[in-house]
């Protein structure tokens, strides 16, 4: 049994890291102790380094990786954010780094759980992203990862996702795989590509002035982010010839014959799964596709799995203020110009790692199946239970508010 | 190790490291001093630059360097820094990198970076004891947006953010802060201050530190002829009289124990070194600020007499 944040150090464990730049945030901090503790034991021989802030970190793990070496680091929520300017110099960079992002709520208001809000403020960077539902998940992605951000077509790093709490401190049967076999799917980093040695001097991260030579290099990264998808496919095939595990880039959860659709992502998904089971029991035709590979967006498999659906729910644990749902607009985007295309609702729920009850799936289900036969749908849907309404209002008179609005 | 120490300019090694027709400034004190640096260091060395005015001299696809290079960005030059002499340590202990193939790691980065934005990775990096250089030129201002207020603009200085006006004649009211006493303070192996008008100085400087390993970082006077208001042909000179009024302190510290290198036998006036420059000609006209003016010269003499090195 193990932790999500232990899963992801086992997956660190098994690649053999050569550089660990390292700084705490809650609650991804569990992650980089039982590294340190492994280094300082004897049972990984990596350089772990304690920096001074998630900025220095990321300039850490990138310039090791730009070195040729084998980096990983860690972070979370704010963490991540301070450090978001090397997130787009590292991506420049082309370095195979890979990072694990524990998702938690943005401040302010500060708070500990989970929402999305801090990984996808990153999906513009160039990074690539997967996201996890299990703790086994979390130590095969970070193998996978390694695998398709240092192939010469990629060569983009990666950030690898999971949920604070309800995955990183929760226990789960995770199989570890022999370092052998580990081995076999994942050899040792050996880069053909830029990397710094006395015979072979270069400049790495240039300045370029205009925009064709600055547009040259940001479609570059474009297309390697999109080559990644071909490279993920086959990464993924392999991974299960090895070890008996299957990743694809959708989670496609009785999908087949489904009419009504609930599109979720990380840990929340279980919670999906379980309301999509008892809208079966009760005799309707619901799936749930969890979307794994966030970036590059596989847009070809989003439209396969949706094609022909009645109605699609896009849950997102995010909100883009003055917007909405990030990935709503994503998924609308990638089925706008498609024939038979589904109708597709929003909301928005499990911010800052609010529960979503049953009633609120219940609610969702009944909303699809009134848009299934109406001609207009409604507007982003904020979930909210009247129970959590009434200990706010409650807190609200504590807090010395009078009147609830 | 034996330390090649030279006894004058002519000395020098006759190799450049840095390739002339940069895009810096006609006059930039701080190229001088980096192409001196870079023939203390040689070539097999990687600099990590922070943004400032030398992250233009590798334009796409050209660079001036005979060594690696990678841009980071402002704040993080020393975090980049370590990231790379990880990777070489790890990939020499494993056996994979030939041991020749070995770089010197070394920071590169304007005094906006070393004493402002990038302090707590300098501060991270020399705390850690990494194994590096750092090369800090310091024109004592943002030179590369313009010439800003920076931690390292002396007090009295006019910039774009200090501008004297009749509300506040003064110009820039801060004093420039002491960052030769800061790094110090991490008791590093080496330290030095060192100025593109000393050139047997400074290169004696870089050969005293190869013997150690740890933090070994150099505070370089830049004369910037922009910024200061001063002619481009005029940059050693005015380089040499901030060490000969003793406003630029040439000096070196081992772990910690502090060593004055160039001692003026006769301080000149502060007023010979101001008097020159554009960035301190509102001290002298329309009016002379007679009660300013005494305070520079004050707290340079309070600094020597510190040491009793004027009495």
């Amino acid at each position: 049994m193990l932790t999500g944040n232990a899963a992801a150090a086992w997956g660190v464990r098994l690649a053999e890291v050569d550089v660990i730049p390292a700084f705490p945030v809650t609650p991804q901090t569990e992650i980089i102790e039982t590294l340190a503790k492994w280094i300082a034991d004897g049972n990984l021989d990596c350089r772990f380094v304690t920096m001074d802030s998630e900025h220095s970190m990321i300039t850490a793990a990138g310039a090791a990786s730009a070195t040729g070496a084998r980096a990983f680091t860690a972070t979370s929520s704010q963490g991540l954010l301070y450090g978001f300017e090397m997130l787009y110099n590292v991506a420049g960079w082309r370095v195979p780094l890979v990072m694990v992002n524990v998702s938690r709520g943005l401040s302010a208001p500060i708070t500990l759980e989970p929402d999305h809000n801090d990984v996808l403020a990153a999906r513009d960077s160039g990074f690539l992203q997967i996201h996890c539902e299990t703790c086994q998940e979390v130590l095969d992605s970070i193998l996978m990862a390694y695998r398709v951000a240092e192939d010469e077509r990629v060569l983009l790093p990666a950030l690898v996702n999971m949920d604070g709490f309800y995955l990183s401190f929760t226990r789960e049967p995770v199989e570890v795989p022999a370092v052998e076999t580990v081995r076999q799917f994942l050899p040792r980093y050996q880069p053909s590509h830029a990397f710094f040695k006395a015979s072979q001097p270069m400049a790495q991260g240039v300045v370029v002035f205009g925009g064709a030579e600055y547009s040259y290099f940001k479609y570059q990264m474009h297309l390697a982010s999109l080559k990644a998808l071909t490279v993920y496919n086959e990464v993924y095939a392999e991974f299960e010839t090895v070890f008996g595990r299957s990743y694809d880039t959708l989670d496609r959860y009785l999908l087949d014959d489904a009419e009504y659709v609930l599109v979720m992502t990380n840990s929340f998904a279980t919670l999906g799964k379980a309301a999509v089971k008892r809208a079966r029991e009760q005799g309707l035709k619901a799936g749930l596709v969890r979307l794994r590979l966030l970036r590059p967006f596989p847009e070809e498999d989003i439209r396969a799995a949706l094609h022909g659906k009645r109605a699609v729910a896009v849950i997102d644990q995010n909100i883009s203020i003055g917007k909405g749902g990030i990935l709503y607009a994503e998924i609308a985007s990638c089925l706008v110009n498609m024939t038979r295309k589904p109708r597709l609702l929003s909301f928005i729920g499990g911010l800052g790692g609010k529960n979503i009850s049953p009633q609120e799936f219940e609610f969702i289900i009944t909303k699809l199946r009134e848009a299934a036969d109406r001609e207009e749908v409604e507007t982003l849907q904020l979930l909210y239970t009247e129970e959590e309404w009434n200990e706010m209002a409650s807190s609200k008179r504590l807090a010395g508010k009078q009147g609830v609005t | 190790m034996a330390l090649a120490r030279i006894k004058s300019i002519k000395d020098l090694p006759p190799e450049e490291n840095i390739l002339t027709g940069t895009t810096a400034c006609a006059g930039c004190g701080g190229l001088l001093g980096l192409r001196l640096c870079l023939k203390a260091l040689g070539r097999k060395i990687v600099i990590v630059n922070a943004a400032g005015c030398f992250t233009l001299l590798v334009i796409y696809p050209y660079t001036p360097f005979a060594n690696s290079w990678l841009y980071t960005a402002m704040a993080c030059a020393p975090a980049g820094a370590q990231g790379i002499r990880d990777a070489l340590d790890m990939l020499l202990k494993k056996g994979r990198l030939d041991p020749a193939e070995d770089l010197k790691v070394v920071v590169l980065t304007g005094d906006g970076t070393a004493y402002d934005i990038g302090l707590a990775s300098s501060s991270g990096a020399i705390h850690r004891n990494l194994d590096f250089y750092y090369i800090c030129y310091d024109n004592e201002a943002y030179g590369n947006t313009g010439f800003q207020r920076s931690g390292a603009t002396p007090f009295a200085s006019s910039t774009g953010t200090t501008p004297p006006g009749i509300a506040s004649p003064i110009g820039a009211n801060l004093s420039k802060k002491d960052l030769f006493a800061i790094w110090n303070s991490h008791q590093p192996p080496y330290l030095a201050t060192v100025s593109p008008s000393h050139p047997v100085d400074l290169f004696n400087k870089f050969k005293k530190a190869e013997q150690f390993k740890g933090p070994k970082l150099f505070l370089t006077l830049a004369p910037c002829p922009p910024g200061w208001g001063i002619d481009p042909c005029r940059s050693v000179k005015l380089a040499k009289l901030a060490v000969e009024t003793g406003v630029w302190a040439l000096k070196e510290s081992v772990y910690g124990a502090v060593n004055h290198t160039v001692i003026p036998r006769r301080f000149k006036p502060v007023e010979e070194y101001l008097k020159e420059q554009g960035r301190f000609a509102h001290l002298f006209k329309p009016e002379r600020q007679e009660e300013t003016l005494r305070k520079i010269q004050e707290r340079v003499d309070e600094y020597w007499k510190g040491y009793q090195l004027l009495l």
